[in-house]
């Protein structure tokens, strides 16, 4: 009777749209409800329930409760008190300067990006192959020895300090030193990004242009820069979201005098070394809505520039 | 090898792609499913193959039903559109593989594959990839690796179509005489008609999901059973006509429709061969006046108007045209020697 | 790639209507070598300088105390951990996406690349939130006297984590691109599933694995911010040899962090050498 009980009890029911028919709730039902839901078509190939399973596993496991538990921190804290955790005067100076910093950049790389982008594609010359290579410099070399090479190079008795100290320009240990830092982690992105688009451009385009009598000048600023500007844009977004969360190289240049030169990654570390981990999950909040806002912009950019460079009859 | 595919429906989200199909394919016979892309042709043969689930039906082979069989224990040969080589191994390795993962010693699995390279030609190419043979090697290879695990039944999903013209009629000839060396089961699935013809004991001529004709090649040419048979398979005139007394009439044309109720709308079908073309008056003969003339090769295709906005096509062999002295804007006769009249849709 | 004539001048690629004079090609060639120098590569060689900037026998010395060779096998360790599991991941992941339609596909792509675009510190915070003696787990790992934060399970898991989508975003348009027919023949010659991925699939991806694994290893051995959140940085025990490098810096000992910064450096040029030749290979292909 018990057991029968117990069978029972496991087939609990679930709504059905026929009020007076009760579609019992077996595993395998259930089974077979998600398959019909997340499951398009059936296939032979094997695997499906395996595969999707461990990616869905582990992807939760790894990722997605790791940083659910931000939130849910978060939650601990009343209004206000995230408010003035995540808004205090020490943080505004640290929020302005990263934002400045990555900002200036991704600038200076949205300049300097186009341009070896542009002689990577157009030209040929001795040690092309090496330079191209070298381009993805910043995404192999670990951040915290890029920190210490460029501090040193920049420190007033540095290679390239020497340079600028006599001129009254402090570059170590001031937003400038964090600018070349951010500049030298984030400086593929652009490359990389127009680098493709540049080399798919019709020049066909340029011809017809030629052809009017535009000289290269014009043709540059009506034809070329129209056609990569979705690709420049993107490749901005890309270097300004890494510069924003950029911490290993930034840490040994800036100096980290507080509200002159500390970046907000470091105030989240300075919050836990303080034991204020409410106040390390206020910055990590702000911090992973602006990563998330970042990444909707980058992917409408790119869907954008896909677009763009599909459907030649909208160009 | 005998397969009985019995009221077979596949769907994918909704769309039906086979609508009910059934047929018999005796052991030994190379049967052809014929019809235009996206007719469902090909989902048919992956169902037989297990590469699809049926969504309804049944498919038996040599009497068993295998619906429920997974696709590797069907022991069916399937050749691929693209060939879909492992591009990955060489030629020897490719043919190999059936036999590798069924546990054949290498030597053995060595030999047997270089028996089948020699029997499909390729002697010697046994090092190659995938990547370094020509379209029809690759096809060739694609079918001596279907062949490997000595499967009874062979499928072809438009096995020449990504190959060029010349090519595809020297492998079709050359796959002809394999299916009666091999003593194959062979079920063939491709939209080009010649190949079709040339190849098949029996044609299937599958439309929208469904079968229209199941006849020999002959029969589907000279007798087709519907108008969309009698439209895909060669060129037709398209006359279209109310049943009066047993007949459709047009012009001086009297095409017999007693198969058809009275007054019954009706299309009339002929093929420009069937229709015979003189210069001078003859009983039946329908004057009309020749607007265009077509070099075509061994034939000459004359476009015939009868009344103003009416035109027949003929196909004539090239001399005839020259003798009888046709040119533009002459005067012939026109007679139709066999037509086909199906009730109109 | 052999060239016949070495170009000293930068040569147009383009027909000469649509490319700029030669002094401008000159020019801006120069410009952009320049760029590259300042921003690439003067820090690399600094690396280099710094580390033999007094001498060879010193650079040996401060190179192997016991401390660095600490560092570097944890490091070793905690790549040798991350890649074999995301590699499984990735590849589970590839083929659950590449080889079947379901619904929430793209919602499930976005969610793989989402470690890459969170900062390394946040990364870091969410483990401590985690794990931490503060966080939602803390008090029973307490209790049960686990340690992860501020030790190398810790290391790990955060390693992990930000090395995540590394293979799997290499292999999925790879396999997208491959379709499936080769599986579907591989399945018509009998062969069975486990057969077919590792008799067709798995030789199909193993370069855009290979590059995955490059990029991920590099990822994985020079990850600073969101270790040195986790680590606790104890000498010998939990620095891996990124956090080496800062802890000997901070100490003012420039020759140790640069002789464990210039193995980095060659870890950064062997990568960047790799990488170039799987793609060189796979489009030979």
């Amino acid at each position: 009777m018990a057991e029968r009980l117990k069978a029972h009890a496991w087939k609990a029911c679930v709504p059905s749209p026929v009020p007076w028919v009760r579609i019992p709730l077996s595993p395998r039902r259930i089974f077979s409800y998600f398959m019909k839901i997340f499951w398009k078509q059936k296939s032979v190939i094997p695997g499906f329930g395996l595969s999707l399973g461990f990616t869905l596993f582990y992807l939760s496991l790894i990722v997605l409760i790791p940083l659910a538990m931000l939130f849910v921190k978060s939650t601990t804290l009343t209004g206000p008190e995230f408010l003035e955790a995540a808004t205090s005067p020490r943080l505004m100076a640290a929020y302005k300067l990263s934002f400045g910093a990555s900002l200036g950049a991704a600038s200076i790389n949205f300049f300097c990006g186009l341009l070896v982008a542009w002689v990577l594609v157009r030209y040929d010359f001795w040690g092309k192959r090496i330079v191209d290579i070298l381009v993805d410099l910043p995404f192999a070399l670990p951040t915290a020895v890029a920190g210490i090479a460029l501090t040193t190079l920049y420190a007033p008795d540095g290679l390239m300090g020497r340079l600028f100290d006599p001129l009254g320009i402090k570059t170590a240990f001031s937003p400038l030193g964090i600018v070349l830092a951010l500049t030298f982690i984030s400086f593929p992105f652009v490359v990389r990004t127009v680098q493709p688009v540049l080399q798919d451009l019709d020049i066909d385009m340029e011809e017809a242009a030629a052809c009017m009598g535009a000289g290269r000048i014009k043709t540059f600023f009506y034809i070329i820069l129209p056609a990569l500007f979705p690709a420049l844009t993107t490749g901005f977004a890309l270097a300004f979201a890494r510069a924003l969360g950029e911490y290993g190289s930034v840490v040994f240049i800036a100096g980290n005098m507080p509200m002159r030169t500390e970046i907000v990654p470091l105030l989240i570390i300075t919050k836990l070394e303080q034991y204020d981990t409410a106040g390390a999950t206020a910055i990590g909040v702000v911090m992973l809505v602006c990563s998330f806002l970042l990444l909707f912009l980058i992917n409408g950019l790119q869907g954008w520039g896909e677009k763009r460079n599909h459907d030649p009859e909208k160009l | 090898m005998s397969i009985r595919v019995e009221n077979l429906v596949k769907s994918f989200n909704g769309f039906t792609a086979v609508d009910n199909i059934s047929f018999l394919v005796e052991k030994g016979e190379f049967v052809t499913l014929l019809g235009p892309s996206g007719s469902g042709k090909s989902t048919v043969l992956r169902c037989i193959a297990g590469l699809e689930t049926p969504t309804a039906g049944r498919i038996e082979v040599k009497g068993e039903d295998v619906t429920e069989v997974p696709v590797q224990n069907r022991k069916v040969g399937f050749v691929f559109q693209h060939f879909a080589l492992f591009r990955h191994l060489s030629v020897i390795d490719n043919i190999a593989f059936g036999l590798k993962v069924r546990g054949v010693k290498t030597g053995e699995r060595l030999d047997r594959a270089r028996k089948l390279l020699g029997l499909v030609g390729l002697e010697g190419l046994d090092k190659r990839m995938p990547s370094q043979l020509s379209g029809g090697q690759r096809q060739r290879v694609a079918l001596a690796r279907a062949l490997a695990p000595e499967p009874e039944l062979l499928l072809l999903d438009e096995p020449f179509g990504a190959l060029d013209t010349r090519l595809r009629k020297e492998l079709r000839s050359w796959l002809k005489e394999l299916h009666h060396r091999v003593q194959l089961t062979t079920l063939l699935v491709t939209h080009d008609q010649d190949e079709a013809f040339e190849v098949s004991d029996r044609i299937l001529v599958v439309n929208k999901g469904r079968i229209e004709q199941n006849a020999p090649p002959q029969d589907i040419f000279n007798f087709p059973a519907t108008e969309f048979v009698a439209a895909f398979v060669g060129e037709t005139n398209r006359i279209d006509g109310v049943v009066t007394a047993g007949e459709v009439a047009w012009g001086h044309f009297r095409f017999k429709a007693v198969h058809l109720q009275e007054g019954t709308q009706a299309t009339v079908l002929f093929r420009p061969n069937d229709v015979y073309v003189t210069s001078y008056k003859e009983r039946g003969g329908w004057p009309g006046t020749i607007r265009s003339l077509q070099y075509l090769g061994a034939t000459e295709l004359l476009d015939i108007e009868m009344e103003p906005g009416q035109h027949v096509i003929a196909h004539i062999p090239t001399g005839v045209a020259g003798l009888s002295g046709f040119t533009k804007g002459k005067t012939v006769y026109v007679m139709v020697t066999a037509a086909h009249v199906f009730e109109k849709k | 790639m052999i060239r016949k004539n070495f170009n000293i001048f930068p040569t147009s690629l383009y027909p000469s209507v649509v490319s700029e004079r030669k002094e401008i090609r000159l020019i801006l060639t120069f410009l952009a070598l320049g760029i590259v120098f300042f921003v690439l590569i003067l820090p690399l060689l600094t690396v280099f300088a710094g580390a033999f900037n007094e001498g060879f026998v010193r650079y040996i010395q401060s190179l192997f105390t016991p401390e660095n060779l600490s560092a570097i096998r944890l490091t070793l360790t905690v790549a040798a951990i991350s890649i074999p599991l995301n590699v499984i991941f990735g590849i589970s992941a590839a083929w659950a996406i590449a080889k079947f339609e379901f619904f929430g596909k793209r919602f499930l792509i976005s969610l793989i690349d989402l470690p890459f675009s969170v900062s390394p510190v946040v990364s870091g915070l969410v483990f401590v939130l985690l794990f931490g003696s503060q966080g939602l787990l803390g008090s029973f790992l307490n209790a049960h006297d686990i340690k992860i934060i501020f030790a190398v399970p810790g290391i790990v898991i955060t390693t992990v984590f930000v090395t995540f989508p590394f293979v799997a975003r290499e292999l999925i348009p790879l396999m997208q691109a491959q379709g499936n027919e080769e599986e579907e023949a591989s399945l018509t010659l009998g062969a069975s599933g486990w057969q077919t991925f590792f008799l067709v699939t798995l030789p199909n991806i193993r370069w855009g694995m290979l590059y995955g694994v490059i990029l991920l290893n590099a990822r994985a051995m020079g990850e600073f911010g969101a270790v040195s959140v986790v680590s606790g940085h104890i000498q010998g025990l939990t620095t891996t040899m990124p956090l080496q490098v800062e802890i000997l810096y901070n100490e003012y000992n420039f020759i140790g962090a640069f002789s464990v910064a210039s193995l980095l450096g060659l870890l950064a040029l062997a990568t960047l050498v790799l990488k170039a030749l799987v793609e060189w290979k796979t489009h030979s292909k």
